[in-house]
């Protein structure tokens, strides 16, 4: 079926992303806004606002119920429902369905199956995918049995979700049954579900992830991105290809990620996301997301292409138009996260009014944004502001670029991560590249030894 | 409609051949402002002033904003803010014991609620010490940062 009005359920930097793709396409957008965002950037981009509900997500962006009821009142036949959200509920899916409207994203079946972080494994295993020994911990007890199975450290992580929360580090077993209670009691807060599982942690890991897309019936791998630099396990700094790999490495990585989204029949835009262990040179499967991630525009500034069209396209049930020998690498790209956080006070969340906004413009830059001037940054969400992506020849070419390119962004008004990329960009460890996911912490702890030394 | 980063770059390498520093265009929906900024490179600034106009949907409900809660406190006694504004919540998670109760000793550091803002929790003191006189704002509501969540009786 062709998409000719899509509801897009999401706000911010992504919604406008996708308003503009819509635009190019020749698709009408209609901006499903909670009372909060019914003045912001994307509803002010978009072809029609609807609204959605009142501010609180829960009672807005994360109502199945209200975002069909949306559709249905301007006569959508379409909704992405962007990242976060509702945009891997099994729930939206459904109720997308019942109305007759088209769900872009993958079908119900398969959310369910990568949604359960346990079921994914399992998928994992069946596609021959290396996961991360450990095992389900349905109580103590059962903790315990696997625990001596694989040994510490452990990580203690949430069946029902991800982004870190429902997440804790065992080192010990005496530290086992507090980590346990404490990651229960998170994962039944956070997703409703307080089934947590266990695996090895390793202790050099880097997160790197390949981009699979689906047309239910054959699959194709869009390359590989590098997310090691976090904070708290949450992304600050992305980049592809991925830095340091082999090319051995990076052909099995692909081949894991295409084997699994073959085994699932995928259809839909989708990250298999690995853990690279840097000691000892193999990676495991670690999960699977079943939408559109923030960091797509580095593999696209890479490949050329529009992911959010190709979303699009499948989800109207055309057949894969991207083979395997049609997407190449070309340069490298990274991408800066620009959060409203204050980084001098442990990145607390720092809500208020736009005051101005410079972007730097030229070839091979590109942000993504959803603010301008005058816009208010709500408390109800989360705190991503802009992405700054830049694209290089090289690496080195890349890094020289954002460095430029943060000198020259401008977001006055409220305290943004952009002087800590600024900072990041200049270390030798990240220059050097290949950052394990403990970089982070090590380099703010190194940043605070200098502060006190001079 | 907004200009996509290719209308802007056009419009950037236009002037890069023409040796201007400096282009604002006003159109009918936005302002756009290029600026040369020396060798580094170009700067723009764009605002788009279209109004949405919001359509149905969900109608808008008067009740969704609670009344704020009383800002005067007793003389003498301190009323806690939150540090940031933000959703206010007595417990740890749903279903936990609340972290204090009227009646509580608290002194300055000890934790009396938190508040949820952009996804994170930051813990709230209660800066004094004394006795948790009343709650002012309750579970789960938004406050902002003038908001009284509780009054302290400070002890003498």
């Amino acid at each position: 079926m062709r998409i000719r009005r899509l509801l897009v359920a999401n706000r911010g930097e992504i919604a406008a992303r996708v308003v503009r793709t819509c635009a190019r396409l020749g698709i009408e957008s209609v901006l499903a806004a909670s009372d909060a965002d019914l003045d912001a950037l994307p509803a002010r981009t978009a072809d029609r606002v609807v609204r959605l509900g009142p501010g609180p997500a829960a009672q807005s962006y994360l109502d199945p119920a209200a975002v069909v009821r949306a559709a249905l009142a301007v006569g959508a036949d379409a909704v992405h429902p962007g990242y976060g959200f509702l945009s891997e509920s099994p729930a939206l899916a459904r109720a997308c369905a019942d109305a007759g409207l088209v769900f872009v994203g993958p079908s119900v079946a398969t959310l369910e199956a990568v949604g359960d972080k346990l079921t994914a494994r399992s998928h994992a295993l069946d596609a021959g995918l290396p996961v991360v020994p450990g095992g389900e911990a349905a109580d103590l007890a059962g903790a315990r049995a696997v625990a001596d199975r694989v040994g510490y450290p452990l990580l203690v992580k949430a069946v029902g979700g991800g982004g870190g929360r429902g997440m804790k580090l065992v080192r010990t077993a005496a530290e086992l049954p507090g980590g346990l209670d404490v990651a229960v009691a998170e994962a039944g807060a956070a997703f409703g579900d307080p089934r947590v599982y266990l695996e090895r942690y390793v202790t050099s890991g880097r997160h790197v992830e390949v981009q699979v897309l689906g047309d239910g019936t054959s699959a194709v791998a869009l390359g590989d991105r590098d997310c090691s630099v976090q904070r708290r396990y949450q992304k600050l700094f992305e980049e592809a290809p991925a830095p340091l790999l082999g090319d051995d490495v990076r052909a099995a990585m692909a081949d894991a990620a295409l084997a699994l989204a073959t085994h699932l029949r995928y259809r839909g835009l989708g990250t298999v996301e690995l853990l690279y262990d840097r000691d000892r040179g193999s990676f495991h499967f670690l999960e699977m997301n079943a939408r559109i991630q923030v960091e797509h525009p580095v593999t696209e500034a890479v490949t050329g292409l529009d992911l959010v069209a190709e979303q699009l396209a499948v989800a109207e049930g055309l057949p894969l138009r991207l083979h395997a020998g049609d997407v190449a690498a070309r340069g490298h790209a990274v991408e800066c996260r620009i959060n409203a956080e204050d980084a001098a006070r442990d990145f607390r969340p720092a809500p208020g009014r736009i005051e101005r906004v410079v972007l730097p413009v030229g070839d091979g830059l590109r942000v993504d944004i959803g603010v301008q001037a005058g816009s208010v940054v709500p408390p109800h969400y989360d705190s991503l502001l802009a992405k700054l992506v830049v694209h290089g020849t090289d690496r080195a070419d890349a890094l020289a670029r954002a460095r430029t390119a943060l000198d020259l962004l401008r977001i006055e008004g409220v305290t943004t991560t952009a002087a800590v990329h600024r900072a990041l960009l200049d270390d030798l460890e990240l220059v050097a590249g290949g950052v394990d996911t403990g970089f982070f912490e090590r380099w703010q702890a190194r940043r605070r030894d200098l502060a006190e030394v001079s | 409609m907004d200009l996509t980063p290719d209308d802007v770059r056009d419009v950037v390498r236009a002037l890069d051949a023409s040796g201007l520093d400096e282009l604002h265009l006003e159109l009918a929906d936005l302002t756009l402002t290029v600026r040369r900024e020396g060798a580094a490179g170009w700067t723009a600034e764009q605002q788009v002033h279209r109004r949405p106009e919001v359509e149905r949907g969900e109608p808008v409900t008067a009740a969704a904003t609670p009344e704020p809660a009383r800002a005067d406190v007793p003389e003498g006694s301190v009323a806690v803010h939150p540090p940031l504004l933000g959703t206010f919540y007595r417990a740890p998670q749903p279903g936990a014991p609340p972290y204090v109760e009227v009646g509580d000793e608290v002194d300055a550091e000890t934790v009396v609620g938190i508040v949820e803002t952009m996804k994170m929790m930051t813990p709230v003191h209660a800066g004094v010490r004394g006795t948790v006189a009343e709650f002012r704002t309750a579970n789960g509501e938004f406050a902002d940062t003038d908001a009284v969540l509780l009054v302290v009786e400070p002890a003498s």
